[in-house]
Parts: structure tokens; sequence; C-alpha cells
């Protein structure tokens, strides 16, 4: 749960200052920038691991898209509730899951989120308002509407927030979930991170509309494009979409404009992209250098801080891996158990 | 295959058969062309269409948005009106999203039409589990797609039939939709030179025997064939039979060694209920081949749930050599 900026206790927020930094306390946007490096870190053990045959299967990085994760859960509470996608360990954490359990997910361990039967891509975390990621592209989106439907028919208060990808827009699924939470004035709020590519094909090629948020026009709705690497610009859109939607006036379509620095999996040769691409972002607009530097400059943290947090946070990636190996196997006596309910 | 004509023979992989498959068929007749999701320069998820896109360019090796009602909406209307699509699914769970285009109108389309046109799509189907890919990226759904009238549904299980069957899928005037179980892909087995057809609807005796039969389908014909000479060692002589087609089925092979084995034993991948196995234990049921059984009939098929990830529990979610091995033991020598 995010902390609200106060006046006064040593934490000015100055007028000209972003709205991240005017609306949150020095120790929330510290333990943003700890939910970052816990994703990158997190990405890079899970691609170790699989790399040395820890773990099988494939699975999709998020690294370099931990601005928009974390953006937007900023404005969420632990009772809202998110729908991912396949590439989703970075909604996940930003989300609040623990990545021991999520380590434990890979390795297929019974103390993962899944209990072993889901793996990457099916990581959810229910207790903490993740509905799940989601091996079809565009599949969560409806399930989103579906879960903001049931918060405004029993009045929860709560809001529900999609990620997809920009290839997700050209799924029918993506166009008849828009216009069903728009003629319905749901609490729901559609996040495009769009990096660029689905799989190895382009926006341009792929997608009418320069933009993902033009889709929005379509189903008479805001439609708002931001720095998807800057947590600044993203949290700001996501505040405002997020109390939107928990006044009832309805959802929003906020596009993340960002980028990933892996392949699309573990198969890509990354033959339709330039190595010049990736590095420019990489070098120039690396969401958490970016916020890093933000953060030193308003003199919220100093490098020495930032030491200690990334050594917190590899403590916490290493003891995660532990766990996870450490955990038991399911049994496959109780291979059939979880596809029905247990009736008593 | 003109006997005349000496072919060479050379050991493809079973993805780089399909690949050849296509080029062939593309360079024959250019009313054919390629439609799926990434399939120019990313080269399909499983490198199927590999550098097809260089020899044969963009318009020839379409990728589509991620729309895969859409898409193979697509292909049906290119092919009714004069086109030859092969539309590649990215999984064959996708089939999913285009199951309206595909059973509520390629398959129907020339039935409701009166005859009026023909829908001659192919469409390609990754599929299977052991990859690790989970729930959603593993399924055997052959089966839904068989119960359509109006289409045809095969699952080649070598490279020499990926090759011939899709190109005759090709030729087919019809809808023919083909099964290829990723395990497969990198499968190496000899494949000829050059244009020829394997038919739909023939099974092929892979191994012949006496003392009971195996029908199986794709990827359980190796493991089939694997059991088979284990069962050997054992002085047990089974015939393994590759259905190669859901439908239309191959009544007639499957019968006459029922007939001569007295015995019978369905294997394949998609989940045992009301699947391809159950198809052909009815129709035996149904058959002259029922007054030759010596023994109930025996299936092996997927077990009744979602693939799980855990790689233990996959592998347990699918018949193996070992099962089979066994199960056909108790059946051959009836110790039921
Ligand atoms: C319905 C469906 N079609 C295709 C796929 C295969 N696939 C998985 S991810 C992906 C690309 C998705 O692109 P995007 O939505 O932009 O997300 P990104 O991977 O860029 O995060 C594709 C084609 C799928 N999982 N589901
Ligand atoms: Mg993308």
């Amino acid at each position: 749960m995010a902390g609200k900026a106060k006046n006064g206790a040593g934490e000015p927020a100055g007028a000209n200052q972003p709205f991240l930094y005017r609306h949150y306390d020095h120790k929330t946007l510290r333990d943003a920038l700890r939910k970052m490096y816990l994703i990158r870190q997190f990405e890079e053990g899970a691609e170790e691991s699989y790399m040395r045959g820890l773990i099988h299967g494939t699975m999709h990085l998020s690294i370099g898209q931990e601005a928009s994760a974390v953006g937007i859960c900023l404005g969420l509470s632990d009772d809202d509730q998110i729908t991912s996608t396949h590439r989703g360990h970075g909604h996940s954490i930003a989300k609040g899951a623990e990545v021991s359990r999520m380590f434990a997910e890979f390795f297929g361990k019974t103390t993962g989120y899944c209990r072993g039967r889901g793996g990457s891509m099916h990581i959810a975390d229910v207790s903490k308002g993740n509905l799940g990621a989601n091996g079809i592209v565009g599949g969560g989106i409806p399930i989103a509407v579906g879960a903001a439907l049931t918060a405004k028919k029993l009045k929860t208060g709560r809001v529900v927030v999609s990620f997809f990808g920009d290839g997700a827009n050209n799924e029918g699924a993506f166009h008849e979930a828009l216009n069903m939470a728009a003629i319905w004035k749901l609490p729901v709020v559609f996040v495009c991170e769009n990096n660029g590519y689905g799989m190895s094909t382009s926006v341009a090629r792929a997608t009418a509309v320069a933009n993902i948020a033009d889709r929005a026009a379509a189903y008479a709705m805001p439609g708002v494009i931001v720095d998807g690497n800057s947590v600044a610009d993203v949290a700001e859109a996501a505040h405002e979409a997020i109390e939107r939607a928990r006044r009832g006036d309805g959802p929003t379509l906020i596009e993340c404009k960002t980028y990933r620095y892996r392949g699309h999996s573990k198969s890509d040769r990354n033959r339709y992209r330039t190595k010049e691409e990736i590095e420019e972002w990489m070098s120039e607009r690396d969401p958490i250098e970016h916020f890093e530097e933000e953060l030193v400059a308003f003199g919220i943290i100093d490098a020495a801080g930032i030491e200690a947090i990334r050594e917190d946070v590899r403590r916490e990636i290493a003891a995660g891996i532990a766990f996870a190996k450490e955990s038991p196997m399911p049994e496959v006596a109780n291979l059939e158990k979880y596809v029905y309910t247990e009736q008593a | 295959m003109d006997a005349m004509v000496e072919t060479a023979v050379r050991e493809l992989s079973y993805a780089q058969a399909i690949q050849e498959a296509m080029a062939i068929a593309m360079e024959r007749d250019e009313r054919v062309f390629l439609m799926g999701e990434d399939i120019g320069v990313y080269g399909g998820a499983f490198q199927v269409t590999g550098d097809l896109v260089e020899r044969f360019g963009t318009e020839r090796v379409m990728d589509t948005p991620i729309s895969e009602l859409g898409g193979a909406g697509v292909a049906v209307g290119a092919a009714v009106t004069g086109l030859r699509p092969i539309f590649e699914f990215q999984f064959s769970d996708f089939a999913t999203l285009g199951m309206e285009q595909i059973v509520n109108q390629a398959a129907k389309m020339r039935y409701m039409l009166g005859g009026a046109v023909s829908v001659p799509v192919v469409m390609r189907f990754p599929a299977g589990s052991g990859t690790g890919a989970a729930a959603q990226h593993s399924q055997s759904l052959e089966a839904w797609l068989g119960h359509v009238p109006g289409l045809k549904v095969i699952q080649p299980a070598t490279p020499h039939d990926a090759k011939g069957m899709l190109l005759a899928a090709v030729e087919d005037p019809d809808p023919v939709m083909i099964f290829e179980h990723k395990l497969l892909y990198k499968m190496k087995g000899p494949v000829p030179e050059g244009y020829y057809t394997v038919p739909i609807g023939k099974a092929e005796i892979r191994r012949a025997g006496s003392d009971l039969t195996i029908v199986a389908t794709s990827i359980m014909v190796h493991k089939a064939l694997e059991a088979a000479q284990t069962l050997a060692g054992e002085g047990i002589d089974a015939e393994v039979i590759d259905l190669r087609t859901v439908r239309p089925m191959d009544r007639r092979t499957v019968i006459e060694s029922v007939r001569k084995t007295s015995r019978l034993m369905c294997v394949y991948e998609g989940v045992k209920t009301l699947g391809v196995g159950a198809e052909v234990s009815a129709m035996i049921a149904e058959s002259e081949a029922f007054d030759y059984l010596d023994a109930p009939i025996v299936r092996l098929g997927g077990a009744e749930t979602p693939i799980p990830y855990n790689p233990e529990l996959e592998k347990a979610t699918v018949p193996q050599v070992d099962g089979i091995v066994r199960a056909a033991r108790e059946l051959a020598t009836g110790a039921r």
C-alpha cells in the first residue's frame, strides 16, 4: 500500500515536482525503486536458472518494462485486482507477490503459487489481487472486465487493471471487452504495454492505427499515452484512471510506450530488430536508471542508499531460489487434483 | 510415386519436410501462399517456415497480426474465391480462438450452399505436450475437429508422411486440418526429393504382428513401435497401425487387423474420454471384427486433466512406452 506524502515531516513536496513526488512519501518511493530491482533481478535469476537447466519450458522476461508494472500498481491497494499476461513476472511482483513462491513455481514445486501446475505463464497470487498471468494473448482482458462487473454489482469499491501487450490489441477479445467496459461504465483500467513488437511483428506492421491508445476513441473512453519507462509518468496516468474508475465514471485505456530488452522467449533469434535499437533503449532509456536519477535529484535517496537496497534485493533473490530448490515436488498421485472443486 | 523416376531420398527432420512441402506447393501453384503469426522473418515459432520468406517474399509468406479468428476467416474467404492458403496456428491451442471460422464456416460452407463452392484451405496446428509449456500450449485437440463433418483431420507421424500428406492437403478441394506434434519436429527420417503425395484417409501398418493390434496416432506411433520391440523380446507380436487420418478414418485397415489379431489397443495423446481411441473402439465394436475379439478393447489416452507444468506430472498425463508395454502384455496374455 502506498503512503501519501505528508507535508512537513522532512518530506517537502515541491509544487513544481511531478505528481509522483508530490503525492507519495519518500519511503513509498524508495519501496517502488526496490520493487523495480526486485523485478529485474528476479528475471535475471530466472534466466540464469533456465540457462543452467534448472527449470524447463519457456519464459517471457520483462526486463526493461519494470516502470509500467510498478508505476501502475503504485495506485492500487491489495484489494484491487489485476489480470496479467505471458510476460507477467513484473506485474506479479509489483502487485506484491513473493519471489520465493514465484521461483518455486518455476521449479515446479508444491510451494509455488500454482503448486507446480502452472509455471511461468500462469503465475497468480489471488490473495494479493493478481488473478493471473495468461498463456493466451488477450485472454485476461475480458476476465478483468468480468472482475470489474463484480466490483460494480457487489459495490466492493475495487478497481481492476488489465495488463496486455501491443499484440493483444488485434484480438477480438480486446475490442469486445473494451466495448462492454464502456457501455456498462465498469471500474477497469486497460494498460497496454507497447514494447514495439508482438513477438517479431512490429506495431507498424500489425496495427492500423499509430498508437494503441487511438483505439480508445472507438469505445468512447479516454486514451492516454505515457512514457512507459518513466515511473512518474505512468503513476500519474494510473492515478487519474484509477480515480475515474473508482468514481464510477468508467474505463480508461493507458498506453505505456516501452521496450523489452530480451528476446520474445527462449526461441528468439532477434532477426526483426537491430542491435542498435536494443542498445539505444538499454543505454539511454533504462527505466530503473531513470528513476534512480530522479530520486537522487529530489534528495530521496543517495548512492549508499541505492547500494543498500540492491544488496538487500540480491539477498532476497538468493533466498528465493534456495527456497525453491529445497521445496518438495508434487506427487504424481495428485495429478487430477484441482481439475474440479473438491466437494464434501 | 512414379516407379520409373529415380528419386533421391535424404534424411530430413519433420519440420524440414513440412517446409519443403510448402516450398514445392508454392513453386507448383502460384495460388498457394502461407499465412500465420511470425512465420516470416521469425521463421515460425517452431522454425517450420524457416527462411521461406526470403525465397518467396512477404506477399506469399504473410505475417498476420495476432488475430486467429480473423486470420482463419481470411484464409477461408481466400480459399473460397480462388486461392490456396496454408494457415499456421502458432499453437494448436489457439484453434480455440479460430473455432468459429473453422467449424461454422470452413466446414459447412460447401454443404450449406448446396455444393456451389469448395473451401480448399489447409490449416496447420503444432500440437501436443512435452515442452513444459503447460495447460494452454500443450493440448491435443484433433478429436474436437474430427467431430465436424466437412473437415478432414490428419496427424502425420513421420517426415515422409508430413511432406506427402501436406502436399495431398493442398491438392484437396476441401478443408484439411493438420495436427503436427511439436516433439516430432526435430525427428529425422527418409524423405524423397520432389513432389509426391500420401493419401488422406489411409492408415499405414508400421509393424505387422499377430498377437494384438495397437492403433496409434502421431507421436504415439513411435512410442508404440518402441513398446512393440520390447514386447517382441517377450514373445508378444504386436501389429502397430499408424492411423494417420482421424477423419475420414480408414476403417478397413483397422478392422482387418483386428480380425487377424483378435485384440485391440488404442494409444493416443488427446484426452482419453471422447477421444480418437473412443471412435476407433466404437467402430470396431460395431464392425464384423467384434466377433473376433478375444478380450475387451483397451484405450490408453491422455489423463482427464489439463496439461500440468511440472515435468513429472506432465509426463504422467500422456501414455509412455512402459505403460504401453504393460497394458499390451496384459491384453496379449489375457492376465486381466
Ligand atoms: C491467442 C494467442 N495467439 C498467439 C500466441 C503466441 N504468442 C504469445 S506472446 C505473443 C506476442 C504477444 O505480443 P504482445 O501482446 O505485444 O506482448 P509482448 O510479448 O510484447 O509482451 C504471441 C504471438 C498466444 N499465446 N496466444
Ligand atoms: Mg509487445
